[in-house]
């Protein structure tokens, strides 16, 4: 009988293996500061909040099929929600992330009612028009800067939570300690971001947006609620957009609305990183990421040749290899660092055979 | 037995052409019913109608004794209707037992831990347990249609729809295949089958329903319908 004949495990040899090198990789990077250079630092910075858009862009277009070009939209958000909550009532900009990702995900809610109206290139359209929309109303915001922009005042900028302990510990000047401590909150935004799909993916939620994202009329049909799926994954995505965007602008010191609401920053450059790394994976952001940010380091001199060979790159993969590089690791490898995946295996460990082989 | 779907003068166009025209019929709890008629007649688009993955422009569909006509398919799954696709609507990147899984769990609303052994009883029951960790996108034509009536199986429907799944299955396969439909018939599921292979439809249903050009042209015992004159018509020069 079949009963109790089979269980269900997610763990793999290499998904155990990458867990311990994660694991390694996390306490070198939270002791990077004692050891690397300011730059190093900065560009560490700069990767995990790449990495974390990503990551959010990720779950919102591969998962739950929400192509949006819109994100700038919570990027600047959030982020000017930081710098007025510091101007205007002096909060503490660490405590102002936690506003910056409750404004985005505020903003979220009117948006999704006017984008999930759209669908397809109309959706994507909406998204890009609700970001102006914003950033046209955040430059008439005198109090912080209207048009011109402003920098986070002086008091906020020295005095925020930690940044005295930093200076005092590493013996580095403030400028300094402010980068060891926004690159610390990127570390942890970044460590939370996957941990959370990770996470999510693993539960029966996760599930059904993978299902969606491979079939939306077939998932329906099997029960799953689209509509629901929609909105949480639309929301989640908002709030920590919001969060990393108001981080990137904390570690900046300076906003303008053009920059803050950067559609290409904020997101063509997001989608060059999940399209090439892999959609619809979590490994897929984190080889985008890499690849990106190597580019950029090699092309940075090339000017608009630059954007255009990102473009170029970014077409021939979705040609020739829709899932991406990671898409071509996996499928020749079989690799999986994070074991999503279900796996049936008969209990009495007999044979993997009746269940694992019989090839076409 | 009262009836657990009715369709009342249902009606669907796509443009000017009519698919559906003025459908009615009941279906009591418990029956297997058949659906013959030739390519294009509308049998699918009848299927997309009761499961909600089309709206009628016109009419009513009552299902367990509730008017459904504007419910979500979600909801009519979760009610208890589960489908089969004519073209297999596999979730390619997700594994056959993840397939199940999903399945069990939305269609049902219950914990993966208490359908995991159920999705691995109906693999066996459907032969795909062999395949159970490959991604469905990888499967073949045959095993996409037993993915099909898999699924459908993991949400425990009470009216299960399934269209065109013997096509192109050997004898044997044929022959197994009908014996797991009678079998879930034999729980007490109430079945609503489209097929082409007529003597696998037969040797299941208690009824039959011919629909030619969206309309109703005969509904009944199975054998009075192949032998009526109409039916022979439509069915000249195909095998029966
Ligand atoms: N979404 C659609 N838009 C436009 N026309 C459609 C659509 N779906 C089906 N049709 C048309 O409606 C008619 C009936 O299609 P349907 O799939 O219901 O037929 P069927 O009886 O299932 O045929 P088959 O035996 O080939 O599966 C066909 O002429 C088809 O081209
Ligand atoms: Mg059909």
């Amino acid at each position: 009988m079949a009963r109790s004949s089979y269980k269900v495990t997610t763990r793999t040899g290499a998904s155990q293996i990458a867990a311990l090198v994660a694991a390694v990789l996390l306490v070198a990077a939270i002791a990077l500061p004692t050891f690397a250079s300011r730059s190093l630092i900065q560009d560490m910075f700069f990767i995990l909040t790449m990495l974390t858009l990503a990551q959010f862009w990720n779950l919102l277009a591969g998962y739950g099929g929400l192509v949006s070009v819109g994100q700038q939209a919570f990027v600047g958000f959030g982020a000017y929600m930081l710098f007025g909550g510091a101007i205007l009532w002096g909060v503490d900009p660490v405590a102002g992330l936690l506003l910056a990702g409750v404004a985005a995900l505020v903003l979220a809610v009117p948006t999704a009612f006017f984008a999930f109206r759209l669908h397809g290139a109309y959706f994507a359209i909406g998204t890009w028009v609700v970001a102006e929309v914003v950033r046209l109303s955040v430059a008439q915001w005198k109090a912080v800067g209207g048009g011109t922009g402003t920098s986070l005042p002086r008091d906020a900028r020295d005095l925020m939570w930690g940044v005295q302990w930093i200076e005092s510990a590493f013996e580095v000047r403030s400028s300094e300690a402010r980068d060891i401590l926004t690159y610390w909150l990127a570390l942890a935004l970044t460590v939370a971001t996957i941990g959370g799909v990770y996470w999510f993916l693993r539960t029966k939620r996760g599930l059904a947006l993978a299902a969606l994202r491979d079939n939306v009329e077939a998932a329906r049909s099997v029960g799953v609620d689209s509509e629901r799926m929609k909105w949480i994954v639309f929301l989640v995505a908002a709030f920590g957009t919001g969060i990393a965007g108001a981080l990137i602008f904390l570690q900046n010191g300076r906003i303008s609305p053009d920059s803050a609401f950067s559609v290409i920053d904020w997101t063509a450059f997001v989608i060059f990183i999940v399209v090439i790394g892999g959609i619809g994976t979590i490994e897929g952001p984190i080889v985008g990421v890499l690849v990106f940010f190597a580019l950029q380091t090699l092309l940075a001199d090339y000017g608009s040749w630059y954007l255009m060979i990102l473009g170029a790159l970014g077409i021939a993969v979705m040609l020739f290899s829709p899932g991406g590089l990671w898409g071509i690791i996996s499928d020749r490898t079989g690799l999986r660092l994070f074991p999503i995946q279900r796996r049936l295996e008969r209990r009495d460990g007999l044979q993997q055979k009746e269940v694992e082989e019989e090839r076409p | 037995m009262p009836a657990i779907l009715s369709l009342k003068d249902v009606s669907k166009s796509f443009g000017a052409l009519t698919v559906t025209d003025s459908v009615t019929f009941d279906v009591p709890e418990g029956q297997a019913l058949g659906i013959i008629g030739p390519n294009g007649a509308g049998k699918s688009t009848l299927f997309n109608l009761i499961t909600g993955n089309l709206s009628a422009d016109k009419g009513r569909i009552e299902y367990d004794g509730r008017d459904v006509t504007k419910v979500p398919p979600m909801q009519r799954c979760l009610s208890g209707i589960g489908r089969s696709f004519q073209i297999p609507q596999p979730f390619d990147r997700l594994t056959v037992f993840e397939t199940l899984l999903v399945s069990a769990t939305h269609g049902r609303g219950a914990p993966e831990r208490e359908v995991e052994d159920d999705c691995a009883a109906i693999l066996e029951r459907t032969e795909l347990i062999g395949v159970a960790n490959r991604p469905s996108g990888t499967l073949t034509l045959l095993q996409r249609k037993r993915l099909e009536l898999a699924r459908a199986m993991a949400t425990r429907p009470k009216l299960l729809l399934l269209d065109e799944i013997a096509g192109g299955l050997t004898e044997g396969e044929c022959i197994a295949l009908v014996e797991t439909i009678r079998a879930i018939h034999a729980e007490g599921v109430t079945i609503i089958w489209i097929e082409h292979v007529l003597h696998a439809l037969t040797s299941v249903v208690e009824r039959l329903l011919v629909l030619d050009f969206g309309k109703i042209i005969g509904i009944g015992d199975p054998d009075e319908i192949m032998a009526s004159r109409e039916v022979r018509e439509i069915y000249l020069g195909i095998e029966i």
